[in-house]
C-alpha cells in the first residue's frame, strides 16, 4: 500500500520541473539584473582604485578603462613612502579603537546580559528595559554634550574619550541580542554544572560563553564596523580636540576615516594620490566586512526583533 | 557553617537530604548565598551601568540642560537664557541670515521618504531576482554588498572625486562628447535646496550607499520562506507572479518593515556623507542641511552649543515620535508575534 502512495508523488516530480521550464526564456534577464547592479555597485570604487594607478595627467585624458601604463608610484609613496607615517598610524590608530570597542563592548555587554538572562533578578525586566532604551537615543544628538563631557575628564584628544562613549552607546544593541541568545541555553545544562558543584560565576565562564560565542562574534562584529566606519564621533574627539600622538614614528592621530579626509583636503591638488590613499583605506574594511557578512546580516536583523 | 557548605553543593544536599528536608534547605540556600549573590549581580551588572548611564544618560540630560544657556562648547553653562533657544528653532524670523532648522527638517524628511521610495520597490526586484538559483549567485551577492559595507567617509571621498569640477565624471563628459573646452560642472554646487540637481545627486549617491543593505536583508527574508509554499503553488498552475504577489512578498513583509524602519532612522540621523560631500559652509549656502549638520555647524562651527543643544533635543524628540509612532501602528505585528 505505502508503496502505492509514494509513487504518483515520485511521478509529479518531472511536473513540477515542467512547471519552472516555461520560466527559463527569463533566465537572461535575470543575469542582465545581476550583472548590472553589481556593475553599478562596483563602478565608482574600481574607478577609485584603478585611478590611484594613474599619473593625474591620465585621469585627466582617458579617465575610463584600465590605466596605460600602469603606475605604482602613488600606492608606493603611501605603503612605504613620505605618506606612510600618516597612513599606516591611522590604520593602526583605527585598529586600536575598534578593537578596545569590541573588548569592552562583548565583556560589559555579555556579563549584564548573563544577569539579566538567568540570575532570577526581581528588577531584571526593568534593566533590560532601561538598555532597550538606548536604542530610542542615536549617538548623533549626544554628540555636543559629550565633547563637553569629555573636554571637562580631559579625555578629548585621546583614544580611549573615542572608545567609551562607541562602547556606551553599543551596549543597548549588544544587551537586546544577547539576553534572548543566553535565555534560549537549557535550563538543565545550569541544572547539571550547580551539581557538578559549578558556581554561577564559573558556569558564566566555562559553559555560558562558550556556548554564546555565535551571539558573542555578531555583537563584536557589529561593535567593530560601527567603530571602524565612525566619523562623527572621532572628528569631534580627535580633530576638533587636537590629538598629537606619535608612536614609533607613525602619526595615530587620526582614524582611518579621519584620515581619508583630511588626505583628501590636504592632497587636493593629486587627485590620483589621494585616489590610491582612499583605495587601500578601503581594503581592510571590504576584506573583513566580506567575510563577516552573515554575522552583520544576523546583527541587523536581530537588532530589531530582539 | 557546615550547613552552608552541604547547601552550597545541591548535589551533597540532595545526596543526604531525604525528600520532605529538601524544600526547607533550599530555602536556606536561598538565605544564606544572598550576599554572595548579591556581589555577583553587581559585579555583573554595576560596570556596563556605570559606562552606560555615564556616556549616554548624562549627555542627554547636560544636551537638555545646555539647550537652556546660551554657552559656547568651552563653557556651556554660561548666559542662562531660558527657552529662548526653542523659541529661536520654532520662531526663525529671529535667525535672520542664518540657515534655518525647519529648511533642514525638511531636507530630512524628503530624503527620508525617496529613501523608501527608491530603495524600497528596487531593492525587492533586485532581490526576488537574485534569490532565484543563479550560476554565480554568492559572488553577485557579494559585489552588490559592497557599497553598504564602505564607511561614510569613503563613500563620500569617492563620489567628491568623481563630482568634482575637475573630477572623473566631467572628464568623460568631456571625452564622450568631444568639447572643445574641458567640461566643468560642479555637480555638487548648485543652489536652490532641496529643488537643486545637488539634492538629487546626494539622492543618487545615498541610494548607491544604502541599497545594499536592502538587497541583503531582504535576501536573507526570502532565504526564510519554505520553498514547498512557492512549489505548491506552482504545482496549482501559479505564474511566477502571482508566486511573488502572493506568497513571497506578504512573508516578506516582516522584513520589508524592519528595513523600513531602519531606514527612516538612519535617515533622520544622516550627518556623515552630506558633510563630506559637501562641506558644513557650501551646506548652509546650499540649502542642504540635514539636521544632524545643522546641530553640528550651528553648535560647534558657529559656538553656539546652547543652541546646537537645543536643535538636538528637538531631532531627539522628532525621531522618538517617528519610531513610537511606527512601533505602534507597523511594526507591532511583528513584535507581537516573536514574544
Amino acid at each position: 500500500m505505502s508503496s502505492m502512495t509514494v509513487a504518483p508523488e515520485f511521478d509529479r516530480v518531472p511536473q513540477t520541473l515542467n512547471h519552472k521550464a516555461p520560466m527559463h526564456w527569463s533566465q537572461p534577464i535575470v543575469y542582465l539584473v545581476a550583472v548590472i547592479a553589481a556593475a553599478v555597485s562596483i563602478i565608482p570604487v574600481s574607478f577609485v582604485v584603478l585611478g590611484g594607478f594613474r599619473t593625474n595627467i591620465q585621469l585627466l585624458e582617458s579617465p575610463a578603462g584600465f590605466p596605460n601604463p600602469w603606475i605604482f608610484s602613488n600606492y608606493a609613496q603611501i605603503l612605504v613612502g613620505r605618506n606612510a607615517s600618516v597612513f599606516w598610524g591611522s590604520v593602526a590608530a583605527s585598529v586600536f579603537v575598534a578593537l578596545m570597542t569590541v573588548l569592552l563592548v562583548v565583556v560589559l555587554g555579555t556579563s549584564v546580559a548573563y544577569a539579566i538572562a538567568r540570575m532570577n533578578l526581581r528588577g531584571a525586566g526593568a534593566l533590560f528595559a532601561v538598555f532597550a532604551a538606548g536604542l530610542m537615543f542615536p549617538a548623533t544628538i549626544a554628540i555636543l554634550p559629550t565633547w563637553v563631557i569629555l573636554r571637562e575628564i580631559g579625555l578629548l584628544g585621546n583614544h580611549m574619550g573615542v572608545v567609551i562613549p562607541q562602547v556606551a552607546f553599543a551596549l543597548p544593541t549588544t544587551v537586546v541580542i544577547l539576553t534572548p541568545f543566553l535565555k534560549a541555553i537549557p535550563k538543565e545544562m545550569e541544572e547539571a554544572a550547580y551539581l557538578d558543584g559549578c558556581t554561577r560565576t564559573g558556569f558564566f565562564f566555562r559553559i555560558l560563553l562558550p556556548l554564546s560565542k555565535p551571539g558573542m562574534v555578531t555583537v563584536g562584529v557589529l561593535a567593530f564596523v560601527g567603530s571602524w566606519n565612525a566619523y562623527m564621533l572621532p572628528l569631534f574627539v580627535l580633530q576638533v580636540g587636537g590629538a598629537n600622538v606619535q608612536i614609533a614614528g607613525l602619526d595615530l592621530s587620526r582614524t582611518l576615516p579621519l584620515g581619508v579626509q583630511q588626505f583628501q583636503s590636504q592632497w587636493s591638488t593629486n587627485v590620483t594620490l589621494v585616489m590610491a590613499f582612499t583605495s587601500l583605506a578601503v581594503i581592510p574594511a571590504l576584506v573583513f566586512f566580506l567575510t563577516m557578512e552573515k554575522h552583520i546580516v544576523n546583527g541587523l536583523a536581530g537588532a530589531v526583533k530582539g | 557553617m557546615t550547613h552552608t557548605v552541604t547547601v552550597d553543593k545541591p548535589l551533597a544536599s540532595a545526596a543526604a537530604g531525604a525528600g520532605g528536608l529538601s524544600p526547607m534547605r533550599t530555602e536556606q540556600r536561598k538565605k544564606k548565598v544572598s550576599w554572595r549573590e548579591r556581589l555577583e549581580v553587581i559585579g555583573f551588572t554595576v560596570p556596563a551601568l556605570v559606562v552606560y548611564v555615564a556616556f549616554v544618560f548624562v549627555p542627554i540630560g547636560y544636551a537638555l540642560i545646555m539647550s537652556l544657556f546660551d554657552g559656547s562648547p568651552v563653557a556651556p553653562f554660561q548666559n542662562f537664557v531660558g527657552v529662548d533657544n526653542f523659541t529661536r528653532i520654532f520662531n526663525p524670523t529671529q535667525m535672520l541670515g542664518q540657515p534655518f532648522f525647519w529648511d533642514a527638517v525638511r531636507n530630512n524628511l524628503l530624503i527620508a521618504v525617496m529613501s523608501l521610495l527608491l530603495q524600497g520597490p528596487l531593492a525587492l526586484g533586485v532581490a526576488l531576482l537574485l534569490s532565484r538559483k543563479i550560476k554565480f549567485r554568492q559572488v553577485f551577492r557579494l559585489l552588490i554588498f559592497v557599497p553598504y559595507v564602505l564607511s561614510e567617509v569613503i563613500t563620500g571621498v569617492i563620489f567628491a572625486q568623481i563630482l568634482n569640477p575637475t573630477g572623473a565624471l566631467n572628464a568623460l563628459i568631456t571625452d564622450i562628447t568631444g568639447a572643445d573646452a574641458a567640461v566643468r560642472t560642479a555637480w555638487l554646487g548648485y543652489q536652490g535646496g532641496v529643488g537643486s540637481p545637488s539634492f538629487w545627486i546626494l539622492m543618487g549617491v545615498l541610494t548607491w550607499k544604502y541599497i545594499g543593505l536592502a538587497i541583503i536583508l531582504f535576501l536573507a527574508g526570502l532565504s526564510g520562506i519554505p520553498e514547498e509554499l512557492t512549489e505548491a503553488a506552482m504545482v496549482d498552475g501559479a505564474s511566477w507572479w502571482q508566486i511573488q504577489r502572493k506568497i513571497t512578498i506578504p512573508l516578506l513583509s516582516p522584513t520589508i518593515r524592519m528595513w523600513a524602519f531602519l531606514s527612516l532612522i538612519g535617515s533622520f540621523q544622516l550627518f556623515d556623507m552630506v558633510w563630506i560631500l559637501f562641506g558644513p559652509t557650501q551646506l548652509s549656502r546650499q540649502g542642504l542641511h540635514t539636521m544632524a549638520t545643522y546641530m553640528v555647524s550651528q553648535g560647534m562651527n558657529a559656538n553656539r552649543v546652547g543652541y546646537g543643544s537645543a536643535v538636538a533635543v528637538v531631532l531627539f524628540v522628532m525621531t522618538l515620535i517617528v519610531a513610537l509612532l511606527y512601533q505602534k501602528f507597523i511594526l507591532h505585528r511583528d513584535i507581537g508575534k516573536d514574544a
